[in-house]
């Protein structure tokens, strides 16, 4: 049995609702979660004796506009003693219902998930931390969506810095 | 980010701990804002490495807490990406890291190989792992430069640039750029290394061990350095899990993990290398891990020389690689197909993938998501600095504020990569 099946396999006796689905793509093995199992399934992934996922690599989220559910959140695990990673999915259908916070399980989950609601707006329910992170504190909109256009800033200069500051969308607010 | 206007009318005094909170912009608990000294460390300051700005809460000299704004140097890179094209995103990502351009090309080209299922010759790896250690030798060259700096040792940063012009002035040989290379290319390189490639980088070999000697010989047995960097900013071997720490910054504490040895790419198993642990997790620990895998690296480099052997550097496929310029005059199909690789590109997908490489700064992995299309429908990337910096309030709370520069300058952060 190869360890991805073994972490199936053990995800569907520990939390038999948890999984919806499982995915192979180019040897990679994604596990879709129910949105309000993740927690859960974190936990089994990391202190189960034979898994042992003990290092939380990444946090994304994906923006699949037009496709429902609009957005997907990915939890990359790497288990360092079995040198083996896999993929976590989590689909979500409405941005300020994301996904529970995993910081209780890997404490920098707290600074990746700001940045999954910073730039894609996806709010992991719990989390305290939630701020702007690299916008600027007043920024409107998340810009990693695929409904935010590709924009640009016309440069001011100290002789056109009225006029251009007028016709700036964010002026006027 | 988050910006601190003082109003002519406002003193921190008369604001309540939440105001505060909401103006300073980082969401760090402030303990006791009536005794305390807010500071603000960066964004311009020498020792930051960057556009870091450091917000610390200081009783007297001690730091009781702090947190880390990151955001002024954001550029939108994930978003650019995703209005490119697959070949032309890839010299956004020098951007990123712009002290180690190769490993975050490596790190892309990968991920866009993995995503179309595409095999590279041997040649062509070979020549990535070459240029890769080398760019880890530049990179760990400006921290070992800067970080000593911090600390006041003015002449090693001195020598370090020195050495690191050497390995600019072979980049420069042969991608045409000395920092911006885009040299590994999705399906290979963007052309065989000259002629003079080999003979460089063996005079290279050859110079490098006795000026590591020489950088040792000024630091390491320096009791000022040694006082300022032992027992400094400790992180155990457990948090460094916890919070993800990554790279040198994570063996400094223990933590035996290498992406290069345990979970190899570019065929890194097949060559001769030690992964320098060390047990303490402060500063000194990740000097020393530095260091000794500079050697490691010359180690690698000498390997790689010894078994390159004349091939392909790209693969064989025209719709992904141009090809080969002579063919033009003469065949209609690649007349074609260089047209189409420039203009259309080529489509990648649908499907997901995470590539994970070890850049200088740790784990370094590339989400990709292609949905057909000659575009990559989404970009992420896990950068090591953005990553470790996370551990920062962790190692500083309750050093000393003189330490905390230390600190930055040990876990090597560097902002182009943080704030992408």
């Amino acid at each position: 049995m190869t360890r991805d099946d073994m972490v199936v396999d053990k995800l569907r006796a520990a939390l038999p609702e948890a999984i919806e689905e499982v995915s192979d793509f180019q040897g990679e093995r994604t596990i879709f979660i129910r949105k309000d199992k993740i927690v859960d399934a974190c936990r089994l992934l990391r202190d189960d004796p034979d898994l042992r996922y003990n290092y939380l690599s990444d946090i994304v989220a994906d923006d699949l506009l037009p496709e429902y559910p609009r957005f997907a959140v990915s939890y990359h695990l790497l288990s360092m003693p079995n040198k083996h990673r896999i993929r976590l999915r989590v689909q979500v259908e409405d941005p300020d219902e994301g996904p529970e916070t995993v910081a209780a399980v890997w404490p920098v989950a707290t600074w990746l998930e700001t940045e999954v609601w910073d730039l894609m707006g996806v709010r992991c329910v719990g989390n305290k931390g939630l701020r702007r992170l690299f916008m600027p504190e007043d920024w409107q909109g998340h810009p990693l969506r695929k409904d935010y256009p590709l924009g640009y800033e016309e440069v001011q200069f100290s002789f056109n810095w009225q006029e251009i500051d007028a016709r700036k969308p964010r002026a006027k607010q | 980010m988050g910006l601190l206007i003082p109003q002519a009318s406002d003193s921190i005094q008369e604001l309540s701990v939440e105001e505060l909170r909401a103006k300073v912009g980082t969401g760090m608990e402030i303990v006791d804002p009536e005794e305390h000294m807010l500071l603000s460390m960066g964004p311009q300051h020498p020792s930051t490495h960057g556009v870091l700005r450091v917000l610390v809460e200081l009783d007297g000299e001690t730091v009781v807490n702090l947190a880390p704004d990151i955001g002024f140097l954001h550029t939108g890179i994930e978003k650019n990406m995703e209005n490119k094209r697959f070949v032309k995103a890839l010299v956004m990502t020098d951007r990123m890291d712009y002290l180690t351009p190769a490993t975050n090309n490596l790190v892309y080209a990968m991920a866009v190989e993995k995503l179309m299922g595409l095999e590279i010759p041997e040649r062509a790896q070979t020549i990535r792992v070459i240029v890769s250690e080398l760019s880890r030798i530049a990179s760990h060259l400006v921290w070992l430069g800067t970080s000593a700096l911090d600390l006041a040792a003015m002449s090693v940063f001195l020598y370090c640039f020195r050495e690191r012009e050497i390995i600019l002035d072979i980049f420069e040989m042969i991608a045409g750029q000395r920092m911006m290379i885009s040299y590994f290319r999705p399906g290979g390189l963007w052309r065989d290394v000259p002629e003079e490639f080999v003979p460089a980088v063996r005079k290279f070999l050859e110079i490098m061990p006795a000026k590591l000697a020489d950088y040792e010989a000024l630091l390491g047995q320096n009791p000022i350095f040694l006082a300022r960097t032992k027992d400094v900013g400790v992180i155990s071997h457990d948090d460094a899990i916890a919070w993800g720490v990554s790279g040198p910054s994570m063996r400094g504490s223990g933590v035996d993990w290498d992406n290069r040895r345990d979970q190899p790419y570019c065929g890194y198993e097949t060559y001769d290398f030690e992964v320098p642990l060390e047990k303490e997790g402060d500063v000194w620990a990740r000097y020393n891990v530095r260091m000794r895998e500079m050697r490691e690296s010359l180690r690698i480099i000498r390997q790689g020389l010894d078994r390159l052997k004349p091939g392909p550097v790209n693969i064989a496929n025209y719709k992904v690689v141009p090809p080969p310029r002579a063919d033009l005059g003469t065949s209609m199909e690649a007349v074609i197909h260089h047209f189409k690789v420039w203009t259309e590109g080529y489509h990648a997908g649908p499907g997901y993938v995470y590539q994970v490489i070890e850049s200088p700064r740790g784990e370094m992995a590339c989400y990709l998501r292609g949905d057909g299309g000659n575009k990559p429908a989404r970009v992420h990337f896990r950068t090591p600095s953005f990553v470790n910096l996370a551990s920062l309030p962790l190692m500083g709370k309750g050093a000393y504020i003189a330490d905390l520069v230390a600190m930055i300058g040990s876990i090597d952060v560097v902002l182009g990569e943080i704030d992408r």
